[in-house]
């Protein structure tokens, strides 16, 4: 092959004249380019799958360890914290303003919980990825303040009613409307557990994405409350709790950091929980958890992906078992010219 | 006598040629004339006068672009938005400017606007190149009649209808010119065609004789005429028409119309008058676009689309009723349930109030949403690719012919692929199987064999018989050639000629016993022809023109031996000779007095010459079939040894020709020429009947000479070429014009009729049909020839059927024209199809062009398959155009063929390395691609619609606006590309090695409804994998070790890196072929992806949104991202891997074992 294209490239440097239609040689022209071919022998695909069993197992024993070793307390509270007269009636309960919402709770802790201990609220139920809850902000409004005005994309959370005097409200938008606002205080002994609310939410959006010099107006000053308020003389940049907030949730379940507890939880320790019960999950029928959690390098208490991870590992070396099985029980002359005979139909081959 | 010397002087070709140009009775016709359709009215030689102005006729530049500048854009995009899925993204794209947008609108116009805008520019430059071609055609240069007998230059598109123009000797005419007179003094001109029909022979056509007499310039400056002919039209070989010169009205016929794109030949100028131009011309009135082909793949393709949109609409009706539902429930009686969405106080697009305008809004949403299932570069990287591919067709060196200087040319780049799925081929036999160069190779004078040359079929049967004897003879005889070519007064080989005897040569053949009848013989084959002689003045050489190539064969085979014919003036017919007895060469010069032309029912050609002696001769050549019965008594002396020897041509593949003569005397010319003036010049409607009947009685009583055996040279390569098709259960059918015998020969010396093939032969030859055809009854014969068909193809069907099953036999099926005629009829035609596939051989003779298509119609809808046609003359063009792919042969015929045709080639031969290589790797791109093109987008579509399920199907993405809008474009756009362009299978050795690897594409495995569902499912699976897999792992825990949690936009970045990863893996796990190329774009797509996140992220958060510093800051720094995305990528692909392992194991497709083949011979002798 070789010695013939070079020949050719001969001739071709030859033909000199302009008329020469004949084509140029070139290995990409002809297309003889050099190429890595390989094709799935037995003992590359059964390599291939002990090698992925071999990397996955560790790997997942790995995190499936690390996921082991944290220590995660979940205190789901939505009806646990509504006063019995309530039960059936949740929502005159949530939507009652005079009526008392702390709840206190005791729970024990049954391992020893390090610092730091991140302290989680979860929602379930509850669409922060709905289209319409997603768009109604204004990004450049948390950012400037000559923006302030800039309210587009917030409606009906935009401006203030007519008899407010119709003013920009700061932050706009449904998100920041409906801000969390259930509060924990968290004891042991009769000491509190001091919940550190201050980097909890990412550099970025603090630096960038909230002006330290925009603060909130007009905010929570409609007919309908929404959520949390917030204090006009802390600027947006240092509102954790709003920006962590509005950084959206994936999925109707989801947890969203409340703070940071620097001290350690001994074994069966006893906690109080008490719970500030405001926030309204009873009408769209949500779920409210208190998540106590410590963390690894893998983050908090999830098993399924160490799992998956054994899980497909072990298929992948049973793979590699059953071909090399397969491989030596029935060793097929693969390469057997005779598979191309005439009669053989290749239709139905696939 | 002053009557017989004026008739020497006056006698003109138009005299000579009896046939071709007597004047036919027009009284139906030019009645017609000012009527409807009949209403063009040409004011000649008066530019500027009042009447040419009425009549204001186009201008005669041409316009072949399809836009102008202004047109260019609305039209354009018209075509454009045509494309169902292009429009549906221009309409998505228009929504996505109102609210109902998921995305932003830039994002989702900003694809579609680089995809339409980039098949524009490449519109716009198809178009100018058409539009240099136009400018160059209209700027060509004419010369007019400016007034007073002047004539000037000027460019073709100022001519205008009326203008006189003189045309010179080898240009083309501008426009359609009526003949008004030309340098013969009877207005006689050569016009040669071959841009019209291809045909290379000259036409003669001759003005009126009342404007001959026109041929110096001075005379027209009072030139007036007024010319009122039919409309513009395509009909090429009629014109009807009438001049008004002087107080006369004189009819004009197509014998004075001079069409537009035909060249002026031996004739040093003619004066014309133009009557249509521009686009009236009737070339251009002829050209109809040549239809629209489009491949199998992408018929099918079209389909998968229709489907992908009912998947699209379904989902977008379930996510619509679902999302209705839940938008509905929201306020119930005042209450309101999510009352973070605040329902209360909604647009029509959430408001539970109007539940149903929301959904119906929301439908709308979803289909934008839902439109990466389309892919919208999809057609725009197919069509880069196969131009692409085109170039590499047209620049395979293994296709450039040296001798003629030609590379193939992909004339269209749509079918590419339809080259790797041809079930039959058919194709034409002269030009395209055979050089349509004919060579003068043997003859038989007075019953003794000549010349020594062995053809090619003779090569053939021996190869094939293994006959020991023969090819000892023709190993002697090779050698014996080979002695004559090392000699060295061997001279160059001469086209045409390839007779070596040297009996002959030389001017030996005086020593013959039977040198009278050779000199007889020789100067027969000089003087009986239509063929002009030209005599190049450097050189001194002569060569011919020649109506046909047989006839050149003749004329330079008499020029060889010795009898150089190189003059001819309208009656005489000048050449040298060898004087037997001095032995010195003499002219002589022999006065032409009539030529009865040759014509396929007469199937011979006589002229009639007077010596110098005064003797008149009748020299007469035609086929053995008509000539041996004209024999006189005394003139059968070499009957029997001729026809042995004609029978043995016939055997060896050859042409053959009988030649006789018969001498005159005087009376029995005269009377002969009365007659045959008489008929001549008479109007009545059987004046060609007529003719054939005075000249058949002269042509009777013939002496025999001897026979010409003509071989019509098999292009190099082709019976091997033919094998290979063959073994790559490819049929090719061959469709001819030539006679049965011949057919049959030429098919067995290219391989496709074998020893031991059973042949059927269906044809009309039969005594009662030709008893009946004597009898004359046209019913008679129609009703019983229709039978005999019948009945013949059933025989057949039965023979074939009963061998079926039990050996190998095989079998050939030879019909002819005739009886096809009969077999195409609707009630016989699938009865014929049938038998005909059942067949391992076709050959079709005597067959008309219209019946060459109507076969290629009939076997692409009788069977559904796809049909390729070659060839290379004009009569090929409905094949070509009918069948789904025509290549056109760039051979000796003009250029008809080739534009007509899809592709072309140099030679046949070609053909093999077009299908069984570039035809096969096309195929197989173009199919993996397409459905790779549908895996990736599912597979990213149907994240987006898993999203939706958990977003409650408010239409929110799970990606960031240019991530979605992006991923068609930039991170998966690459690599199926590479795999449409450059993917082989097999290398083109092994391609061709394994030609029933062929067989891929004609049962179309790789791109059948199981793959491409089975890629889809693929999609699907891997959807859902990523997504469960993604979402399960990150959520709702903390995500890294400060205890945060991923929010939507680090959820839509892994998720997105994982659908990167693996649709970019998956084409690294489908492909068998790795060129630097595909690792730039496989692995840069994906490294690219991670440069874009970075670059976005970067960017202030006004651009990148929910973007900003993702990556950077959220995701990078910690393990949970790279381990869960490691984690999905590889999991993803273990179902789709283990199954191709399994597949290729067990269940190996072609060209799967002739990869493990390659694999163990390599492995076995490493290199």
């Amino acid at each position: 092959m070789s010695v013939e294209s070079s020949s050719t490239s001969v001739a071709v440097t030859d033909a000199q004249s302009k008329n020469v239609r004949k084509p140029k040689y070139s290995r990409f022209s002809q297309q003889e380019l050099d190429a890595w071919q390989p094709i799935l022998t037995p003992s590359w695909a059964i390599s291939i799958f002990t090698v992925i069993g071999l990397i996955f197992i560790p790997v997942g024993l790995a995190s499936l360890f690390a996921s082991e070793s944290v220590v995660e307390v979940p205190f789901r509270y939505d009806d646990e914290c509504l006063p019995p007269d309530y039960k059936n009636d949740a929502l005159a309960y949530i939507q009652n303003d005079s009526i008392n919402k702390t709840c206190t709770r005791k729970l024990t802790v049954k391992n020893n919980m390090q610092a730091p201990i991140y302290v989680y609220y979860q929602l379930g139920n509850f669409y922060q990825n709905h289209r319409r809850y997603v768009k109604s902000r204004n990004d450049k409004q948390l950012r400037n303040k000559a923006s302030e005005g800039d309210v587009s994309s917030c409606s009906p959370e935009d401006y203030t009613s007519n008899e407010m005097g119709h003013k920009p409200i700061v932050p706009c938008g449904i998100i920041a409307w409906s801000l969390f606002n259930d509060t924990y205080k968290l004891s042991s002994n009769n000491k509190d557990l001091v919940i550190n609310k201050k980097n909890i939410a990412w550099k970025s959006d603090q630096l960038a994405k909230f002006g330290s010099d925009v603060y909130p107006k007009n905010f929570q000053t409609g007919g309908l409350i929404g959520g949390a308020r917030l204090n006009e003389s802390i600027p947006l940049s240092e509102q954790e709790d709003l920006i962590v907030w509005m950084r959206t949730a994936a999925l109707p379940t989801f947890r969203k950091l409340y703070g940071k507890i620097e001290t350690d939880i001994e074994v069966n320790e006893e906690v109080t929980l008490v719970i500030e019960n405001n926030y309204n999950t009873y009408e769209f029928g949500g779920k409210k958890s208190l998540v106590l959690s410590t963390t690894t390098w893998v983050g908090g208490r999830n098993h399924f992906l160490g799992m998956a991870y054994i899980l497909i590992g072990g298929v992948s070396l049973l793979l590699a078992v059953g071909f090399l099985l397969l491989y030596v029980m029935q060793p097929r002359p693969l390469g057997d010219p005779s598979y191309l005979s005439w009669n053989k139909n290749p239709g139905s081959l696939r | 006598m002053r009557r017989g010397k004026r008739r020497m002087i006056k006698l003109k070709f138009s005299k000579i040629y009896s046939f071709a140009c007597g004047k036919t009775s027009f009284q139906r016709d030019h009645s017609r004339i000012g009527g409807h359709g009949h209403s063009r009215v040409v004011v000649c030689n008066e530019p500027g006068s009042f009447e040419g102005e009425i009549f204001s006729y186009a201008d005669n530049s041409v316009r072949s672009t399809k836009y102008t500048v202004a047109t260019f854009l609305p039209k354009s995009l018209f075509e454009q938005f045509r494309r169902v899925a292009n429009f549906y993204f221009l309409v998505a794209g228009i929504l996505a400017f109102t609210k109902l947008t998921p995305y932003t609108a830039v994002s989702a116009i900003l694809p579609l606007s680089i995809i339409i805008g980039a098949t524009m520019v490449k519109e716009g430059i198809e178009d100018w190149r058409r539009k240099k071609q136009d400018i160059e055609v209209n700027n060509r240069r004419a010369i007019l009649h400016k007034g007073d007998g002047l004539f000037e230059y000027t460019e073709w598109k100022n001519l205008r209808v009326g203008n006189i123009v003189k045309i010179m000797k080898d240009e083309f005419f501008p426009a359609d010119l009526l003949l008004l007179s030309s340098s013969y003094e009877d207005a006689v001109c050569y016009v040669e065609t071959m841009n019209l029909d291809g045909e290379t022979n000259l036409k003669l056509k001759q003005g009126l004789e009342v404007t001959s007499s026109l041929h110096e310039d001075f005379k027209f400056h009072d030139f007036r005429a007024v010319i009122k002919c039919e409309d513009p039209n395509a009909n090429l070989y009629s014109f009807v028409g009438s001049m008004e010169f002087g107080e006369q009205k004189y009819p004009l016929s197509a014998h004075q119309l001079l069409l537009r794109d035909s060249k002026l030949r031996n004739t040093d100028y003619v004066f014309g008058a133009v009557i249509f131009t521009g686009h009236d011309t009737k070339v251009i009135q002829n050209s109809t676009d040549p239809p629209s082909k489009r491949s199998k793949i992408e018929k099918k393709m079209d389909k998968i689309i229709y489907l992908l949109f009912c998947v699209l609409f379904l989902i977008a009706f379930v996510g619509s009723v679902l999302f209705g539902i839940t938008t509905k429930r929201d306020l119930v009686n005042g209450i309101m349930k999510r009352w973070y969405l605040r329902p209360d106080s909604s647009t029509v697009f959430f408001d539970p109030e109007r539940a149903y305008a929301a959904a119906i809004f929301h439908s709308l949403t979803a289909l934008m949403l839902y439109n990466f299932f389309i892919p919208i570069s999809l057609y725009f990287s197919i069509e880069i690719v196969k131009v692409l591919q085109s170039i590499f067709i047209n620049r395979d060196i293994r296709m450039y012919y040296e001798e003629a200087n030609k590379r193939a040319l992909a004339r269209t780049s749509n079918l590419n692929e339809e080259l790797g799925q041809v079930d039959t081929i058919l194709s034409d036999k002269t030009g395209t199987l055979t050089c349509n160069s004919m060579e003068f190779i043997k003859c038989s004078v007075a019953g003794v064999a000549y010349g020594r040359g062995v053809t090619e079929v003779e090569q053939a049967l021996g190869r094939s018989n293994g006959s020991p004897i023969l090819n000892e003879s023709i190993n002697r005889l090779e050698l014996k050639s080979n002695e004559i070519r090392d000699s060295p007064d061997r001279k160059e080989p001469i086209e045409g000629f390839n007779f070596t005897d040297e009996r002959i040569m030389n001017g030996n053949w005086v020593h013959e016993p039977h040198a009278d009848v050779i000199q007889k013989f020789f100067r027969l084959l000089a003087v009986c022809h239509t063929a002009i002689p030209v005599v190049d003045e450097e050189t001194g050489n002569i060569s011919y023109e020649a109506e046909s190539p047989d006839e050149a064969a003749f004329v330079i085979a008499a020029r060889e031996v010795g009898f150089k014919f190189y003059k001819r003036t309208q009656t005489c017919l000048s050449m040298y000779e060898l004087d037997p007895i001095s032995g010195n060469e003499v002219e002589r010069t022999y006065k032409l007095l009539n030529v009865l032309e040759y014509n396929s029912s007469r199937k011979r050609m006589s002229v009639i010459v007077k010596d110098e002696r005064g003797r008149i001769f009748l020299l007469c050549k035609g086929a053995d079939s008509v000539m041996f019965e004209r024999l006189a008594e005394n003139g059968r002396k070499y009957e029997e040894k001729t026809l042995e020897h004609v029978r043995e041509y016939a055997d060896a593949g050859l042409r053959t020709l009988i030649l006789a003569y018969r001498e005159l005397d005087e009376e029995e010319y005269k009377e002969f020429d009365d007659k045959f003036s008489e008929v001549k010049n008479s109007v009545s409607a059987d004046r060609e009947t007529l003719m054939e009947e005075v000249s058949d009685k002269m042509e009777r009583n013939l002496i025999l000479l001897g026979a010409t055996a003509v071989e019509d040279k098999l292009q190099n390569g082709v019976p091997d070429c033919i094998d290979k098709l063959a073994q790559a259960k490819i049929k090719v059918w061959v469709l001819t014009g030539d006679k049965m015998e011949t057919a049959i020969n030429i098919g067995f010396s290219c391989r496709l009729l074998r020893q031991g093939m059973k042949q059927i032969i269906i044809h009309l030859e039969i005594p009662e049909i030709q008893a009946l055809e004597k009898a004359g009854d046209k019913r008679a014969i129609a009703k019983a020839s229709r039978e005999s068909v019948h009945h013949q193809i059933s025989e057949g069907g039965k023979l074939v059927s009963a061998s079926r099953g039990t050996c190998q036999q095989t079998f050939a099926l030879i019909i002819d024209g005739k009886s096809l005629t009969y077999a195409l009829e609707d009630d016989m035609k699938n009865m014929f199809l049938e038998l005909a596939s059942y067949c391992a051989s076709f050959i079709c003779c005597r067959s008309s062009p219209k019946q060459k298509a109507l076969v290629t119609r009939l076997v692409k809808s009788g069977t559904g398959k796809t049909t390729l046609a070659i060839g290379d003359g004009a009569n090929d063009v409905g094949m070509l155009q009918e069948a789904d792919v025509g290549i056109g042969i760039s051979g000796v015929e003009g250029m008809q063929a080739v534009m007509s045709s899809d592709i072309a080639i140099a030679q046949f031969r070609y053909l093999e390395r077009l299908l069984l290589v570039h035809g096969h790797w096309c195929y197989r791109r173009m199919s993996s691609m397409i459905c790779y093109f549908f895996y990736k987008n599912i597979t990213f579509g149907f994240t987006l619609f898993l999203y939706e399920v958990y977003a409650s199907f408010s239409g929110q993405p799970g990606y960031n606006d240019w991530f979605l809008s992006l991923y068609s474009v930039f991170f998966s756009s690459l690599p199926v590309i590479a795999l449409g362009v450059l993917d082989q299978d097999v290398s083109a050795r092994y391609c061709l090695k394994f030609p029933i690897l062929y067989q891929e594409g004609v049962q179309n495995v790789l791109f059948s409804w199981r793959l491409i569902l089975s890629w889809m499912l693929n999609g699907f699976i891997s959807a859902t994998m990523i997504f469960f897999f993604c979402t399960k792992a990150i959520e709702p825990q903390a995500f890294d070790k400060e205890g945060r949690t991923a929010g939507r936009d680090m959820m839509g970045v892994t998720m997105y890196t994982c659908v990167v990863w693996v649709v970019n893996l998956q084409m690294a796990l489908a492909i068998r072929y790795f060129t630097l190329i595909q690792h730039i774009f496989i692995w840069g797509s994906i490294g690219f992806w991670y440069l874009f996140l970075l670059a976005y992220g970067a960017m202030p958060p006004s651009m990148s949104t929910n973007v900003y510093k993702v990556f950077i800051e959220t995701l990078a720094p910690y393990p949970s991202f790279w381990v869960v995305t490691f984690f999905v990528v590889i999991s993803t692909l273990i179902p789709s891997f283990s199954c191709s392992v399994i597949q290729m194991w067990f269940f190996p497709m072609y060209h799967q074992t002739v990869q493990w083949i390659r694999y163990e011979r390599k492995k076995s002798n490493p290199e």
